[in-house]
């Protein structure tokens, strides 16, 4: 088998071995989910109405937060423990590996936050029409989210407090996907087609997965000196 | 040729150098400005429908084109910093940044400025005013992720990254905020109608956004001058030309 092949499969089982032995951590961005969103109704007030209308928005934002607080658990522990230069002197395309990384990342948070929405929009009225929209555009949004923010990532995994300077990079990067995601939903719920917003989310995902990673890999590479 | 192109890599050289460009940038500059603001407060005519408020255009667009030319130069010589590692390329790259937020802002605040009595309003979810905040936020995080990082040449990398994944979002940005406006319906005082602009008002801000852009230029060099200074601060030329 190809050695590239071969070294996405470890990374990737080892990613999901490692994640299963502390299922502890896999909560926390879902539960910060959950208390974004059902801050907004607190703030708002308890109108269905008025919560129906801003259901699409304010599920997508929390949804973008989550994503990108959970980014920081993506290179950070590999950083402090050593493993991540190890990965960087492997003869295997560093691109590979963070695409591994990612997909293992996603599919443990991005996932189950695609999974949790409908009970969340639920909770905030959402028409039930809109359920195939919210679920399609998550779907294809949150791996857009991860890939993107890698690159951010890794470009901060040296630094202390890159927490916030996470998200000033990230935020501007990610407003193509919030308006693309939360439009298809806005358009479901009002009995619009929505086919358009979710093909150009299907774009943005297509340009990144095949941009990011390498994006990502060489921006690893600086920030561990090379 | 070529040889005059290489010298321009070396710190001592291109100090000295930019040095004098920049002097004649800002002076040719300057003649443009003048030229362009006589004959855009002074000789064009007054517009029918907004009056005198109009001629803040006479700063507002110039700013605004510079604002997005210099994001692509900032891409531009960040990637050859990235990719030939010139020290010169990395300060020039570090100096866009800075001036270019900050035609970004003036973009902005003199839109809001214009809007005022024209549209009745300071600020108004328009696609292109949201495009524009969109990539002073760009620019800020930038900045915020250069000054982040302690060594001045892995900050530089890092930054001409940021700076080249920015420049191929930037489209899909700009594309999705328009899309976006459609999709809200936005508030119809914000549709400008593009008249065709009249040559005695037209004359007046192509030499404005010429002097802009040379200012710009000016502005660009003279940064990244007192960058490379403070980055070869323990170098014997730079020590030679703060003590004479």
């Amino acid at each position: 088998m190809n050695p590239a092949v071969v070294a996405f499969v470890a990374l990737f089982r080892r990613d999901l071995l490692l994640a299963m032995r502390r299922r502890g951590d896999m909560a926390n961005p879902l539960i910060f989910f959950v208390m974004v969103v059902s801050i907004f109704p607190l703030a708002l007030g308890g109108d269905p109405r008025l919560l129906a209308a801003v259901a699409p928005g304010v599920v997508w934002v929390a949804a973008l937060l989550a994503a990108l607080m959970s980014m920081d658990a993506l290179f950070r522990e590999d950083f402090a423990d050593g493993s991540l230069e190890q990965m960087l002197l492997s003869p295997c395309p560093h691109s590979v590996l963070v695409g591994a990384r990612v997909l293992a990342h996603w599919l443990l948070t991005g996932l189950p936050l695609v999974l949790l929405a409908p009970l969340l929009a639920l909770l905030l009225n959402l028409p039930t029409e809109a359920m195939p929209a919210l679920l399609l555009s998550l779907l294809l949004g949150t791996p857009v989210l991860s890939l993107v923010g890698a690159i951010g990532v890794a470009l901060t995994v040296g630094l202390r407090r890159g927490g916030m300077l996470l998200a000033l990079l990230m935020l501007p990067l990610y407003i193509p996907v919030l308006i693309f995601g939360a439009g298809a939903v806005e358009y479901a719920a009002s009995g619009q087609p929505w086919t358009a917003p979710v093909l150009f989310l299907a774009a943005i995902l297509a340009l990144a997965v095949t941009l990011a990673p390498p994006a990502a890999a060489a921006a690893l590479r600086v920030t561990m000196g090379e | 040729m070529f040889r005059y192109l290489h010298e321009w890599g070396s710190p001592p050289v291109f100090y000295a150098r930019a040095g004098r460009w920049q002097r004649g940038l800002w002076a040719l500059s300057a003649l443009l400005m003048l030229a362009g603001l006589w004959g855009g407060l002074v000789l064009a005519p007054v517009d029918y429908e907004q009056g005198e408020v109009y001629r803040i255009i006479y700063i507002h667009v110039p700013a605004a084109w510079v604002a997005m030319f210099a994001y692509v130069v900032m891409a531009t010589t960040g990637a050859i910093g990235l990719i030939w590692r010139l020290k010169v390329a990395e300060v020039i790259t570090s100096a866009g940044a800075r001036v270019g937020a900050s035609f970004t802002l003036l973009a902005l605040a003199t839109g809001a400025i214009w809007g005022q009595p024209t549209w009745g309003t300071w600020w108004v979810w328009d696609a292109r005013l949201t495009s524009v905040l969109v990539l002073l936020f760009l620019y800020l995080g930038f900045i915020a992720l250069e000054n982040a990082i302690e060594d001045r040449r892995s900050a530089a990398r890092a930054c001409a990254i940021l700076a080249l994944v920015g420049v191929v979002n930037i489209p899909i940005i700009h594309f999705s905020v328009y899309w976006w406006n459609t999709l809200h319906q936005g508030p119809t005082v914000a549709r400008l109608s593009a008249p065709a602009i009249h040559i005695s008002m037209l004359v007046p801000l192509l030499l404005m956004a010429l002097g802009s852009m040379l200012f710009y230029a000016g502005a660009l060099l003279s940064w990244a001058r007192a960058l490379m200074l403070e980055r070869e601060r323990s170098s014997r030329w730079a020590a030679r030309e703060v003590n004479t």
